[in-house]
């Protein structure tokens, strides 16, 4: 028999796809790729219902990748929160890679969204990511590769931090010593899990991380801290995530219909985020967060101090109903008192 | 010099896990003789476009090199010097091709359609008409290595195809294959079914569609790799080409 191009081709695409152990799942197509692994949809026959499976890629797949997902997989696992997508189950191919199954999420990626939304929306999604890196730094975890592609905003309003292939354990004492109180994890979200990838995690103090090499640079550019991009593994905390969120931030902002420039307040926090020391950005993703909200309430943020003209201004738009009506009401009693003098 | 069907599935493939390019070396004859029905089978078509797009050979004259390049090989040992520390085997046969072509070429020795060798019942016409449809006839010289080893593939995955046709026919698992024939083996893309479609057409609910191909998917990725495992000249080899075929590595 002869093949036609097309069969060949679909039937080299197909045996290309992952296969896993047993019967339960069976992949579809891909539905997304990043440095480290494809996605596949898939199909669990167990529950009956539609899953993601991340697969290790094969062009990547050596130990130390390998050694990566499956503590993505650890740590997401740990991870328990809404805007954290969970995991099922993990496990390792025929063919030896390593892959993970998590729920099947749909969405727009966080640029797309921003195309069509008011500033106010993409500013509340941009906080919802905040509280969730926040979360994650409470639990001794910096995401490292944040930005716009790795947002996913659901149809029903749901805000997700994906891809934490290159997350780091730092342990809770630098990822989140400025979350603030109220935000400590519960003990067993620290306890080391039994691979010997994460053996070097801990509750307390610098962990070294068993799969960074000092001068490994790992991140997106643009989007990546300076102590990062300079490969230096050892001065990465919350901070380092507090600059890739100032990095969104600025994206989608300046990403809006008709270009519109920015508020200076706004253009303020996104520059503090961004400050190449991280002494001199936000302590943590919280206080970002928290200048975010201020500036949506129209209130004064930390990272900008307002001249006297701009703070009335902001004033007079944020209570201008009001101010109309006291205006309105004195203008009429004046006249009235007026008119009863005549 | 054996006779040859030409039709890539009916001759059983080497279940044997030894390489069947080890095999064209071994005292048998017999073994030598499957070893190298094993080869011509999974190479013809490549040497054949190969002729036709690298040396630029007119129909009748790729297919009678073709036929005396492969006569050639086991009556003179071509392949005993293969060495698969020095590159694969892959490699090493299209370079004894360019070889022999060259020498062919040298000489201005045009072999007559019938004379000399034992004619192969290859299909060349069916691989002439592919080659037309694709384009690769007037494809660049430079890029004629590339056509070669996609025939290769082409090759490898109709031989296992049709390994599975056969491995299914006649028992339970015929409606598994007539799936995945129907679904993957479509010749083009409009032309695939949806599976919704498909089970309707054969009266089986989605799930039932949807487990049938991932059997015989399952089942084709085996018989790909066991057939290239018998085609590489070393585990090494073997590895390399899996990885490129499939993308991962072979534990």
């Amino acid at each position: 028999m002869t093949l036609p191009e097309d069969a060949l081709e679909h039937l080299q695409q197909v045996l290309r796809t992952p296969e896993p152990p047993g019967d339960r799942y069976t992949l579809q197509e891909p539905v997304g790729q990043g440095g480290m692994g494809t996605v596949y949809r898939a199909s669990d026959r167990a529950l009956g219902r539609d899953v993601a499976i991340k697969v290790l890629r094969g062009d990547v797949a050596d130990a130390e990748a390998a050694v990566r997902l499956e503590r993505e997989a650890r740590i997401l696992a740990r991870l328990e929160h809404p805007g954290i997508v969970p995991v099922h189950d993990v496990g390792v191919l025929a063919d030896g890679r390593v892959f993970y199954v998590m729920k099947l999420v749909r969405g727009r990626r966080l640029q797309e969204f921003a195309q069509g939304a008011s500033r106010s929306d993409v500013l509340r999604v941009v906080l919802r990511v905040c509280e969730t890196v926040g979360f994650a730094h409470a639990h001794g975890v910096v995401h490292r590769d944040l930005k716009p592609s790795n947002i996913m905003v659901g149809a029903f309003g749901e805000v997700l931090v994906l891809d934490w292939g290159i997350a780091r354990v730092v342990g809770i004492g630098r990822a989140a010593a400025a979350d603030g109180a109220g935000n400590a994890p519960p003990p067993a979200a620290l306890e080391a899990p039994p691979s010997a990838a994460s053996a070097g995690d801990a509750a307390t103090g610098p962990a070294p991380d068993p799969v960074t090499a000092p001068g490994t640079v790992l991140g997106t550019p643009g989007f990546m801290a300076p102590e990062q991009a300079q490969g230096q593994p050892g001065l990465v905390d919350a901070r380092t995530d507090v600059y890739g969120l100032g990095a969104i931030l600025r994206a989608v902002i300046a990403a809006e219909p008709g270009g519109q420039s920015a508020p200076r307040p706004l253009a303020a926090i996104w520059a503090r985020a961004l400050s190449p020391t991280p002494a001199a950005r936000y302590p943590s993703a919280a206080d970002l967060g928290a200048d975010i909200t201020r500036f949506l309430d129209a209130q004064p943020v930390t990272a900008y101090r307002e001249p006297f003209h701009e703070r009335a201004g902001r004033v007079f738009r944020k209570y201008q109903t009001a101010i109309i009506l006291v205006l309105t009401y004195l203008a009429v009693r004046l006249l009235f008192l007026a008119m009863r003098g005549f | 010099m054996p006779q040859h069907s030409g039709r890539t599935g009916d001759r059983a493939f080497p279940t044997t896990r030894r390489s069947v390019v080890e095999a064209t070396r071994d005292e048998n004859a017999d073994v030598r003789r499957a070893a190298f029905e094993a080869l011509v089978s999974a190479y013809w078509r490549s040497v054949y476009s190969h002729l036709r797009t690298k040396w630029r050979a007119q129909p009748a004259d790729a297919e009678d090199l073709a036929q005396e390049f492969f006569a050639r090989a086991m009556a003179r040992g071509f392949f005993d010097a293969y060495d698969p520390e020095r590159a694969r085997f892959r490699t090493f046969l299209r370079t004894c091709l360019d070889r022999f072509a060259t020498n062919a070429r040298r000489n201005e020795r045009r072999l007559k359609r019938g004379g000399g060798a034992v004619a192969l019942p290859l299909d060349f016409a069916g691989a002439e008409r592919d080659l037309t449809a694709s384009g690769a006839g007037a494809a660049p010289e430079m890029e004629s290595d590339a056509w070669f080893d996609r025939e290769w593939v082409r090759s490898l995955f109709a031989e296992a195809v049709e390994a599975l046709r056969a491995e299914c026919a006649g028992t339970p698992r015929e409606i598994r294959f007539q799936v995945f024939e129907r679904h993957d083996l479509a010749r083009a893309e409009t032309a695939r079914p949806s599976y919704r479609a498909l089970g309707e057409e054969l009266g089986l609910p989605v799930t039932q569609v949807t487990n049938h191909l991932a059997w015989a998917r399952r089942e084709l990725r085996r018989l790909v790799l066991e057939q290239l495992r018998a085609l590489s000249g070393s585990d090494a080899e073997f590895r390399a080409e899996a990885e490129d075929l499939f993308g991962v590595r072979i534990p």
